[in-house]
């Protein structure tokens, strides 16, 4: 009924349709410009659930594969750079995600942006466009363009419609940003220049075959240049410190996408590049890697823990949930990888939840600072529950869906490293510490500020958008199969085309570099 | 001696160009409506352009070989006729505005734009040498067309002064080649430097001082100081016309001289080359962070673009040649049209230059805002527009040369360049917007010259196919 051949590419474009409708539009009809991009992403999303229809959970290849030459080589007049689309259990679940977030966002910018509302959803579509082509890019030209892309919407974003610091944090994501992938340009070229190719499963293909091979230090280097770009969106500790800003001073809708689903294409390039193409380094770093990723966790938790402002917090957390994943990346095993993903795609339903939740506090008060508030749970007591509830997923409550990530990754941390593990999980606890500590000083106890006596509780909109977070995450704390399932084959996938270049690495030097 | 017809049918695009500057001169004398010369001028640009016809139809050398047409300098005439084009198209209602209209101005930039083409097509020394002096006069008229703005005059005057400097030094660097080869022929020297039938001394001194004389032309550093003081205090549109027609051609013939005939000699320039780019990058760039001006720190920003495009030269291969081809062609597009906009907005006497006369620019005017930050993002080097393929190709030429850090220093560079381009974004976008200025309505020559810069950076960004691949041809003709 839907020609499959083609979806990825429908998927992507598909917002810009939107664009086209909503830019026909006068700026003054907002009511339509918003139900018209909200009718585009949820049509969006709607689609984009064809892809669990044909997907083959067997399979760990590419799947929904588009090929078309694009750009040709200027002298042999062959094809240098192709327009190549194609998902794997790695990629799937991000897509579905991003277009899960998106008309959360757009439902939740309903009332609370009202200042330049036509250019607002436009870039929201704009951006939904960018992410869904990061993720479903093969050819690493069509990677670092829709990477690059996506950056322009969400600076505006931060910039235009964020709060008071917006034009300092709006310039500090993009330059920061910038760069890592202009690191990440060069090591493409070079990678070029080695393999002759800039398909990204051709040049996986020569890699393992041995036909073509990288001496040591030219793979630290590559490594190291596409790690760094990787490891600043994510963010890793120490180049996280855009992060916090970005955050907080993003309107709601921004904050949602930057967490919910920009921080994922870090963790989702290192599995996708940084992994299957330059596995000796990649296994030769690990350790610091991973020490980075734990300091992360701790550090992102204790900094949590003190933050006067709720947004700041939920902020800093993600650096701690991200670290969770990257740990989870570098422990090399298939448990451990399928945590990581699950906990990629669990931190973007709640984390974006929590941002919701803030956000929504912050359109009835216009103030993120937690002293300001206390005893909500008395005049809003629905929305009290609910934001509870994304609290105990947030903090990885059993059968929520933060707890199968976490609880993965810990196991298979722990099976290639005790210690690892044991430093890990005491992030967990410290979430718990932060997570409680800020619910019970917003929502719990008397009233103590006057104005917060006549709160309204959550709109049937509101009630909407945290419902259906609340749905998810309680969906995927408790079918977590249904999720794996799918993520195996690519999880193993990935290791297996680590394991068969380490081969010929073995006959090819014997001193291997090191 | 009589040129023969095909010699004529080789030097067509500049009979045509000087044709009808000669035409506005003399019309301008009888007719009263100055602004039909600029019409006038326009047609000839077209004219020129479709002469191209005669020079694909008829390669070859042409005036006892002083004059080469292959498909390099059809590429260059290509590119710098359109852009003498879309210069006056950009002109009209600015010299209305400044009461400048008057015809010679239109004869002026078809004579620098036949200068120009000779400097594409030379084959011979003293024939580039005619070709820079018809582009550069012109041009120092040109600059000084306001003649009651003190800083036009100062502009004029610094670039008379310091171009007839950097040509004496070119002229001395063909009088040493001359003494080393003992011809001015290019592909005569080529051949001289080949066999060994050269004086190694004084060639290698000739090389320098030729790098030299056309470092100024392209505006490398560190022959770059006199730039934001003649970009900035000439006509806006005449600064379009600079920062894109004069530095292609330079590039033209620089390529040209280097590569057909010194190429054989590589090591002798090479770490200049590299050294000139990474000096060029970072004084462009650097000097450009600190500016507040919109127009001078687009003219920094066109000498950190000289840079990197020695990058691509560096690499000395034909992808670096067809490379440097291609970001000029969309270094043209992007930059024209940016100054097209500074000169539309820049309100009579070109007041409004300062970047926080941009504020809020998005909410007034948000068609001319898009297309500015469209230049912006594409002078940035951002994916989906020209200047990101201009440096991706240049980047790739010159790690295929294994120039890593070459290219590492200029992706750092860009990031630098990011953050001045992001500047002027940010007040068009983020800013409250000023209540001194009020909307301009953008006039009909202007939104041609705005839609083709925009939609040329946009196909270059998307489909660079074509225009890569002619470009290549052109740089395979070089050798």
């Amino acid at each position: 009924m839907v020609n499959q051949t083609h979806l990825l590419t429908v998927l992507t474009f598909l917002p810009l349709l939107g664009v086209l409708a909503v830019l026909f539009l006068r700026a003054e009809d907002r009511n339509w410009i918003r139900r018209i991009t909200m009718a585009t992403a949820v049509a969006e999303f709607l689609l984009s659930l064809f892809l669990l229809r044909g997907f083959a959970a067997a399979s760990g290849g590419y799947q929904f594969v588009e090929i078309y030459n694009w750009i040709s080589s200027p002298i042999s007049g062959t094809p240098l750079i192709r327009y190549h689309l194609g998902i794997d259990g790695i990629s799937l679940f991000l897509v579905l995600l991003t277009t899960f977030l998106t008309p959360l966002g757009i439902l939740c910018s309903w009332k609370s942006i009202e200042t330049r509302v036509k250019e607002f959803f436009v870039t929201m579509l704009v951006l939904e466009t960018g992410m869904i082509g990061v993720f479903v890019s093969l050819d690493l030209f069509l990677f670092f363009l829709f990477w690059e892309v996506m950056l322009l919407p969400m600076y505006f974003l931060i910039g235009i419609w964020g709060h008071e610091r917006r034009i300092y944090a709006a310039l500090k994501f993009i330059l920061y940003t910038m760069l890592g992938s202009i690191l990440m340009l060069v090591a493409i070229l070079w990678l070029y220049h080695v393999s002759g190719s800039f398909d990204l499963p051709e040049v996986q293909q020569l890699l393992q075959s041995g036909r073509i091979s990288l001496p040591w230090r030219a793979e630290t280097l590559l490594f190291g240049a596409f790690f760094l770009a990787f490891a600043i969106k994510v963010p890793l500790f120490p180049v996280h410190t855009w992060l916090p800003d970005a955050h907080t001073e993003a309107p709601t809708a921004g904050s949602v996408i930057l967490a919910g689903v920009l921080l994922k294409m870090g963790t989702y390039g290192m599995l996708r590049f940084c992994l299957p193409l330059f596995p000796n380094a990649a296994r030769h770093y690990a350790p610091w890697i991973a020490t980075l990723a734990i300091i992360g966790i701790i550090y992102g938790a204790l900094v949590a823990m003190v933050q006067h402002d709720l947004k700041r917090m939920v902020a800093y957390s993600s650096v701690s949930h991200l670290g969770f994943v990257v740990l989870g990346i570098f422990a090399f095993n298939t448990t451990a990888i399928q945590g990581a993903l699950y906990q990629m795609l669990s931190h973007g339903i709640s984390t974006g939840g929590l941002f919701l939740a803030v956000g929504m506090l912050y359109d009835r008060r216009h103030t993120h600072e937690i002293s300001e508030f206390g005893g909500l749970a008395a005049p809003m007591p629905r929305f009290s529950a609910l934001f509870l509830f994304i609290c105990l997923s947030s903090l990885a409550l059993p059968l929520l869906n933060g707890f199968v990530g976490e609880f993965l990754i810990l196991v298979g941390t722990y099976a290639r490293h005790a210690a690892w593990a044991s430093w890990a999980a005491s992030g967990s606890v410290l979430a718990a510490v932060y997570l409680l500590w800020a619910y019970q000083r917003v929502a719990l106890g008397p009233v103590t500020n006057d104005r917060n006596k006549a709160l309204p509780d959550a709109s049937p909109r509101e009630k909407l958008i945290l419902a259906t977070i609340a749905l998810m995450i309680l969906f995927m704390g408790v079918a977590s199969p249904l999720f794996t399932r799918r993520m195996e084959a690519s999880s193993q996938n990935i290791l297996e085309q680590m394991q068969s270049y380490q081969i010929h690495l073995a006959d090819r030097t014997p001193e291997g570099g090191r | 001696m009589q040129p023969s017809a095909l010699d004529l049918y080789r030097l067509a695009p500049e009979i045509v160009l000087c044709a009808f500057g000669i035409l506005i001169m003399l019309a301008g004398a009888f007719i009263k409506n100055q602004r039909a010369m600029g019409w006038l001028g326009f047609l000839g640009a077209l004219a020129g352009l479709a002469s191209l016809r005669c020079l694909v139809q008829n390669p070859g050398l042409a005036y006892n070989n002083l004059v080469r047409v292959d498909d390099f300098s059809i590429f260059f005439h290509a590119l710098v006729i359109g852009v003498a084009g879309l210069a006056i198209l950009g002109s009209f209602n600015y010299l209305d505005r400044e009461q400048l209209q008057r015809g010679e101005y239109y004869a002026l930039i078809l004579f620098a734009t036949a200068g120009m083409g000779v400097l594409a097509g030379a084959n011979e020394l003293v024939t580039a040498f005619i070709g820079l002096e018809m582009s550069s006069i012109s041009s120092y008229i040109l600059a000084g067309f306001r003649r009651k703005a003190l800083k036009s005059n100062e502009s004029s005057l610094k670039y008379f002064i310091l171009g007839s400097f950097a040509t004496a030094f070119f002229l001395y660097g063909i009088a040493m080649v001359y003494g080393a080869t003992g011809t001015t022929r290019l592909d005569g020297i080529a051949a001289a430097v080949e066999a060994g039938r050269s004086n190694a001394t004084w060639l290698t001194l000739g090389i320098a001082l030729l790098l030299i004389g056309l470092g100024f032309k392209v505006v490398a550093a560190p022959f770059h100081v006199y730039t934001p003081d003649v970009y900035e205090g000439a006509p806006t549109p005449v600064t379009a016309l600079l920062s894109s027609g004069p530095k292609a051609a330079a590039f033209a013939l620089m390529l040209r001289v280097f590569f057909t005939s010194f190429g054989s000699v590589s090591g002798v320039w090479f770490w200049a080359i590299w050294a000139m780019a990474v000096l060029t990058m970072f004084a462009g760039n650097l000097a450009a962070l600190a500016q507040t001006n919109v127009k001078r720190m687009l003219a920094y920003s066109s000498i950190a673009h000289a840079g990197y495009i020695l990058v691509a030269f560096a690499a000395s291969t034909e992808l670096g040649i067809a490379a440097v081809l291609f970001y000029l062609a969309a270094y043209a597009l992007m930059k024209l049209g940016a100054f097209t906009v500074i000169g539309h907005l820049g309100g009579t006497d070109e007041k409004r230059l300062d970047i926080k006369d941009y504020a809020g620019l998005a909410t007034q005017q948000p068609w001319i805002a898009a297309c500015f930050a469209l230049f912006l993002f594409s002078l940035m080097g951002l994916p989906a527009t020209g200047g990101f393929l201009g440096k991706f190709y240049a980047f790739k030429a010159a790690l295929d040369s294994r120039l890593v850090w070459l290219v590492v220093l200029a992706g750092l560079n860009s990031v630098i360049g990011a953050y001045y381009y992001l500047r002027v974004v940010v007040a068009m976008y983020f800013w409250e917007p000023q209540k001194e200025f009020a909307p301009v309505p953008v006039p009909p020559a202007v939104t041609v010259v705005l839609f083709l810069a925009a939609g040329g950076t946009i196909y270059l960004g998307l489909f660079p196919s074509a225009v890569m691949n002619y470009a290549t041809l052109s740089a395979l003709s070089l050798r």
